[in-house]
């Protein structure tokens, strides 16, 4: 259930400015890797055209290529919203839908996908809650709003509605950075479960975190402001905390831990 | 009116990052700046009684105006009261099922059967046609069309908003009145069978001057202010809550089901009562349009019918003492509908308050 992804040549615009330039790489399924690099590089950028997300803003465009298994994502024909529905997307700051109660905000995308049948749903809740480590603590009150669930809660609450879709790859942009720290663990352990069935690409900022989690870490720079981002490296996570093979690198990370 | 106010909410955020507050570099020479305004000298005694009194003042301030809008309402309340008692004491027929507007007779019979069916029927038909075609309008400018496009139709919008009544009413009864011919035998001959819809044969082809055109009229009245607020309300849908459909694979359809209709439901409806208060009190739209008349007629494409405005400005002039007090007494009515169905409306906002979205 969990498929490679392969970019090459991939450059992303706002409007007529780069965004980021030139990027190629391979994810393997079932593993975690980090995207490192300092504000502004481009992480996101990249992170949203693996789902088509990054066409949403206006005037935004993709170059360049995206092969999940055999199929480009880009390619003619494909369509953005079958993408969505095959990389599930976690964001930055918890978003569960307000208007709507735990259960309903967990079976979202499969009442999108048009499943009506209660005891589908039913099953899906508490398998997509159980995969979030967080049916314990919500199972009776599935019919509470899910804004009314703390910061960390309301962020493993959308990773259980992503993974209620069952898709193959799971795309987090610094999930973990509005969470205090046992929240950030609890999502951390997560993850470190979820990458026996998907693949899983998680922006940080927090080196030990990328440490901690991912298999492989791929590290961004720019070269100035204004410029696009491009990748400096990406390579077994061991590798680039102890003996990365690009200075930039080093420096980037050193200077990160003093 | 009584308008539960559009809740508007709070968080704008985007999902990107904003530069935090207390990184913006202050002049140097502001604290000394802030010490003299307040009265204070030295820089690390905090401003406080300045704050004190600001907030006192503030305080005395924002509770008078609101006791004294209390004391208004009040006032009116007492006085529209005091009046309509006095004729109603009078009345010999029924206020509440007699069809004819007699006060001024002897012995006076009046009752306002014939006015509330009209009032209610003409602004169950202006919603029902304004609110899903202003919806559709907000949503529009707001989701659908490009930027070059949206602006200048939102501003349209607002303008029309700002049409006074009476012109709206001169294009009804001039340009509305003898185009609707059309529309009202093609519904008689398909929709005739529901009966609200069919029409007498008397009176097929004659001007068409009968609650459903006033209905069709409000609702074009009406529309644009649904249109503005409603815009406004889909425009504050957090970007990230769009964002989190479309990551699940929503079409942009199903995302303005899954995130923005949901979320700006209490608008909608607050949206809708400035509205539907618009169209329960029209006078001069309903007066130029309406040939009225006391009969209560269910075939409401017939002639005839009237509402309580436009019943008080027909015959306020003309009317003598006991006249006078009737009609306020039906004013009083229209009053008190106007209070019942913004208490319905606040009442389902309320019901869903913790689903809305307000402390996401
Ligand atoms: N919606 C947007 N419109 C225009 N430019 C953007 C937008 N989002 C990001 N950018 C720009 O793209 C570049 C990369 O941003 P981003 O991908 O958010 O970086 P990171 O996530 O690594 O901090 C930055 O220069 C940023 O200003
Ligand atoms: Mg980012």
């Amino acid at each position: 259930m969990a498929k490679r992804i392969d970019v090459s040549g991939l450059s992303a615009y706002y409007g007529s400015f780069k965004g980021i330039e030139d990027i190629s790489m391979t994810i393997e399924p079932r593993s975690v890797t980090a995207f490192i690099g300092p504000s502004g590089c481009g992480k996101s950028t990249f992170l949203r055209t693996l789902n088509r997300m990054h066409e949403v803003i206006p005037g935004a465009r993709v170059e360049g290529k995206v092969m999940l298994d055999d199929e480009n994502l880009y390619g003619a024909g494909v369509d953005p919203v079958a993408v969505r529905r095959t990389v599930g997307m976690v964001f930055q700051r918890p978003n569960p839908f307000p208007t709507m109660s735990i259960y309903d905000n967990v079976v979202a995308g499969l009442r999108l996908a048009g499943v009506r049948k209660k005891s589908l749903l039913d099953a899906v809740v508490e398998k997509s809650l159980k995969g979030a480590n967080l049916w314990n603590e919500v199972k009776d009150r599935l019919n509470k709003p899910g804004a009314g669930l703390s910061g960390g809660q309301q962020q493993r609450l959308c990773i259980a509605r992503a993974i209620a879709v069952e898709p193959q790859v799971l795309l987090m942009d610094e999930p973990c950075s509005a969470l205090d720290p046992i929240s950030t663990l609890a999502v951390e352990d997560l993850i470190g479960e979820l990458k026996s069935q998907f693949t899983i690409v998680i922006v940080t900022h927090n080196m030990q975190q990328a440490a901690r989690v991912s298999d492989r870490t791929a590290f961004f720079n720019l070269a100035g402001v204004g410029q696009p981002g491009r990748l400096v490296e990406i390579d077994d996570t061991q590798r680039i905390f102890s003996n990365p093979s690009v200075q930039a690198t080093e420096d980037y990370i050193s200077g990160r831990f003093g | 009116m009584d308008t539960p106010s559009p809740t508007v909410p709070q968080d704008r955020d985007d999902g990107r990052n904003h530069p935090p507050h207390d990184t913006v570099d202050l002049p140097a020479q502001l604290p000394s700046a802030l010490a003299q305004a307040t009265g204070q000298s030295g820089v690390s005694s905090p401003p406080k009684a300045g704050n004190r009194i600001g907030d006192t003042l503030f305080l005395a301030a924002s509770r008078g105006s609101g006791i004294l809008l209390l004391c208004i309402m009040a006032a009116i309340a007492i006085f529209l009261g005091w009046q309509a008692s006095k004729s109603i004491g009078s009345n010999h027929g029924n206020f509440f099922t007699t069809f004819e507007w007699n006060a001024d007779a002897t012995p006076p019979v009046f009752g306002i059967a014939v006015l509330l069916f009209g009032t209610v029927v003409s602004s169950v038909i202006a919603m029902a046609v304004a609110v899903p075609v202003a919806m559709g309008i907000a949503l529009f400018i707001s989701h659908y069309a490009p930027r070059r496009l949206a602006q200048p139709i939102a501003y349209l919008v607002d303008l029309l908003a700002a049409v006074p009544s009476i012109v709206y009413g001169l294009w009804g009864a001039l340009f509305l009145v003898p185009h609707m011919n059309g529309l009202t035998s093609w519904m008689n001959d398909y929709l005739g069978w529901t009966y609200v819809f069919g029409q007498s044969d008397s009176v097929a082809g004659s001007a068409p001057r009968n609650l459903f055109t006033v209905g069709v009229l409000l609702a074009i009245m009406i529309l644009p202010i649904i249109t503005a607020v409603s815009r406004e309300v889909f425009r504050q849908v957090p970007r990230m809550h769009e964002e989190a459909a479309l990551a699940l694979g929503a079409t942009r359809w199903e995302m303005i089901r899954t995130a923005v209709l949901p979320f700006g439901r209490p608008g909608v409806i607050s949206a809708s009562m400035l509205g539907l208060g618009r169209a329960l009190g029209e006078t001069m739209a309903v007066a130029t349009v309406l040939s009225p008349s006391d009969k209560l007629n269910l075939h409401i494409m017939d002639p005839g019918g009237g509402t309580f405005a436009q019943n008080i400005a027909a015959k306020f002039g003309e009317a003598f003492d006991n006249g006078r007090s009737a009609l306020i007494a039906s004013g009083l009515m229209l009053f008190v509908i106007t209070l019942l169905v913004n208490a319905g409306a606040r009442m389902i906002i309320a019901r869903r308050k913790e689903f809305s979205g307000a402390n996401a």
